[in-house]
């Protein structure tokens, strides 16, 4: 036996504490719990799964499992022709279904080379903003539901009645308005309605007013919500967030001011919203305020309406040219695009939806890491998908 | 003098001992549920949804007040499951150990100068201890149901509560002081005798002097009957119903009836701590009428205690659990304490 040098009786004797201290860490260790959160949870909104290992109520780490509401739209999108993909597509983010419509019939429009006149691009952009207030209505009532708060949500919906009744009156549909056509729009808006739409923008404002108060002011509100789910700019663009998340984190990237699609963002004085935090109070707070921006976007826009036709001079076939074409828009989620493949035929060769939820919940694992479980809850509530738009 | 005493003098005739017990309990097995269908109807099927901007139930009943019949006798229908891997003989009786530390808190609540089941010495003393008993029902609901949401809300329940337990007991002692005793009939008496400063115009409901100790006091309470802002151990969008979650029908109504049995218990003990329970300042408190007025004045007392702790419910949303532990021990104990010594200073000097 050699003798054993200092520098081994060294590296012998860290040894020997190491394996003492993974000893007491044994002892003092408590079990791991795997927690199922989903697919039937109510913070879920659907059926997201959310695998959490736990170390008491700490997640050590959390995995979202989607996939058990996929309705296969991409590939349904393949046998159904161009008109008839809008009322698939309207299912996709079933809270603002319009604004599902309007990068499709982009993209087809595209591929068409036919470009809807500016009547109908105004009509697009005021419904797009519409759904956009009635989506985020329902999520500034819910991020309180799941933080405990029973009230807000009520008069969330109440208030967003307000918005759909609106929608409704223009388009005949409150949820799914299948309203937007390759070329322009199915109608011109109904009599009275700009008017009324006037005011409930101005109900919509003091909806906005009393939440900003109500629940933003609220001192259990920002204990629940100010520093949890911090999203730094950079890992949120690694990420693929996109919408207000990515707004939150202090990353002034709007596809209405920034993208080059034909709406008439363009037309109208606005402002894109930021917050330095990228916690889930700066989420809520981005929404909160675009959700009030948005009522000045449809205030201005109703003011300037063009007058003119609605339509474009469009085949009554509609039998899409070769190639392929990618729109996106800033749905009331995030970036919402289609790349349409197109092989001259009545139907799409291929549709490839980008879906804004499905990208903002891949930061979960990240982002659920050493968080407690209510944490996770106002994560998930703050991060705002749509099941439907994840699983698509 | 008992309830008892007063029904013999009302009706002429002499009770025995076994009669008048059987009359307490049937009063108290009657008074719980009824308490808690009151509060249930009052506040959270109206109030709440009045606040909320709909109506709430409407049909059962003139503007739906069978409506919680209904529920109860729906839930009493239900299949009584247990689930596979339960811990059978505990996961039966954890509803009723909350049921009955419901019922033991009515014991001692006063409602006349004789209409009380058992007046004791030691009353409010003995309120607070049956009370914190509904803890061990609900560990035993959370742990015997093998389930993890249940064990993580019954955890999170026993330390809440033990948190808890702490303020409340300290909130009251600032009464007791005053009252200088732990009898909850004198404590009543004290405040219709008593003078503020001197002045004896409405007696010392002790919410004047004591107003720390209300204030402690009802947030304690929002946190003993795990009501929101404190509701982390059924938190339904965190853990989905908490302890209660694999309950169903008549054992699930058990904790709807505690829960809510319990709130009007606190209530109860609020208004007599701090509101001059039974009593009012004027008149001759032994006059018999007050065991017919004493409940009235109670009832009134109790709901005005009971729509601030649900006012409180129905519009904060919920603290995580180690905030709530934060507030108990950093913010609400010292402060009782603070409340205590000032409460000392003033008895010695006046």
């Amino acid at each position: 036996m050699t003798a054993v040098s200092a520098d081994q009786r060294q590296q012998l004797a860290y040894v020997a504490t190491q394996a003492a201290d993974a000893r007491l860490n044994v002892e003092i260790e408590t079990e791991g719990m795997t927690l199922n959160i989903g697919p039937q949870h109510p913070a879920t909104h659907g059926t997201l799964r959310l695998v959490a290992r736990l170390d008491g109520e700490q997640v050590v780490e959390a995995e979202p499992i989607m996939g058990y509401m996929h309705r296969g739209y991409e590939k349904l999108a393949e046998v159904r022709t161009y008109p008839q993909v809008t009322t698939l597509i309207n299912r996709i983010d079933w809270l603002g279904s319009f604004a599902n419509e309007v990068p499709f019939i982009l993209a087809a429009e595209k591929l068409m080379e036919v470009e809807a006149p500016p009547r109908a691009q105004w009509i697009r952009t005021v419904l797009f903003e519409l759904s956009r207030i009635a989506n985020i209505t329902l999520f500034l009532g819910d991020m309180a539901v799941q933080l405990g708060a029973l009230t807000p949500v009520f008069m969330a919906f109440r208030d967003r009645e307000f918005v759909l009744n609106q929608i409704e009156a223009a388009t005949g549909g409150r949820f799914h308005p299948n309203f937007d056509r390759i070329g322009g729009l199915k109608d011109d808006l109904p009599q009275g309605w700009i008017d009324d739409t006037k005011q409930a923008m101005e109900k919509m404002r003091d909806f906005c007013d009393e939440f900003e108060e109500l629940v933003l002011g609220n001192e259990i509100f920002q204990a629940r919500s100010r520093g949890i789910g911090i999203v730094p700019a950079e890992v949120g663009l690694a990420y693929g967030l996109s919408g207000a998340n990515i707004r939150a984190s202090g990353v002034d990237w709007d596809l209405r001011r920034d993208g080059h699609e034909a709406l008439a963002y363009d037309q109208v004085d606005w402002k894109v919203w930021t917050h330095p935090d990228g916690d889930s109070f700066a989420r809520y707070w981005v929404r909160l305020q675009e959700t009030r921006e948005a009522t000045h976007i449809v205030d201005q826009l109703l003011d300037g309406l063009p007058s003119g036709p609605i339509m474009a001079k469009v085949p009554r076939i509609i039998k899409v040219p070769a190639g392929e074409a990618y729109a996106a828009t800033e749905n009331p989620l995030g970036e919402m695009g289609y790349y349409v493949v197109s092989k001259g035929d009545l139907v799409p060769f291929r549709v490839k939806i980008r879906s804004a939820s499905f990208s903002n919940i891949s930061i979960t694992p990240w982002l659920l890491k050493g968080v407690y479980v209510p944490d996770i809850i106002t994560i998930l509530a703050s991060l705002y998908f749509i099941l439907g738009d994840i699983d698509r | 003098m008992t309830a008892a005493t007063v029904l013999s003098g009302l009706l002429a005739v002499e009770v025995p001992y076994w009669a008048s017990a059987i009359i307490k309990v049937g009063i108290i097995a009657l008074v719980v549920p009824t308490a808690a269908l009151v509060l249930g109807y009052v506040f959270l099927l109206k109030m709440m949804s009045f606040m909320q901007s709909r109506l709430g139930p409407m049909e059962a009943g003139p503007y739906g007040t069978l409506q919680l019949l209904a529920d109860g006798l729906k839930f009493i229908q239900k299949e009584d499951i247990f689930p596979a891997k339960a811990d059978r003989t505990v996961f039966a009786l954890a509803p009723l150990v909350v049921l009955v530390s419901t019922f033991l808190i009515y014991v001692v609540i006063p409602t006349g100068p004789d209409a009380v089941v058992a007046q004791l010495d030691v009353g409010i003393f003995y309120a607070l201890a049956v009370s914190s008993l509904s803890v061990v029902g609900i560990l035993m609901a959370g742990w015997a149901s093998a389930n993890k949401y249940a064990l993580m809300g019954g955890l999170r329940a026993a330390g809440q509560l033990i948190a808890y337990e702490l303020p409340l007991v300290l909130a009251v002692m600032g009464v007791v002081i005053q009252a200088g005793t732990l009898d909850l009939q004198k404590i009543v008496t004290a405040q219709a005798e008593g003078e503020i400063f001197g002045w004896g115009g409405i007696g010392n409901p002790f919410i004047l002097t004591q107003f720390v100790g209300f204030f402690i006091f009802l947030v304690a309470v929002q946190a003993e009957t795990t009501q929101p802002p404190f509701d982390m151990p059924v938190a339904e969008s965190e853990i989905v119903g908490g302890y209660q979650v694999e309950y169903t029908g008549f054992r699930f109504l058990f904790f709807f009836m505690g829960e809510f049995g319990t709130a009007f218990a606190f209530a109860a003990l609020a208004a007599v701590l701090f509101l001059g329970g039974w009593a009012l300042p004027w008149g001759d408190l032994t006059h018999w009428g007050f065991n017919i007025a004493g409940p009235v004045i109670m009832l009134v007392k109790v709901l005005a205690v009971a729509a601030l702790i649900f006012w409180f419910r129905f519009t904060y949303p919920r603290l995580r659990e180690d905030q709530l532990q934060r507030l108990a021990w950093k913010f609400l104990i010292p402060l009782s304490l603070v409340n205590i010594v000032v409460t000392g200073i003033f008895k010695v000097v006046l």
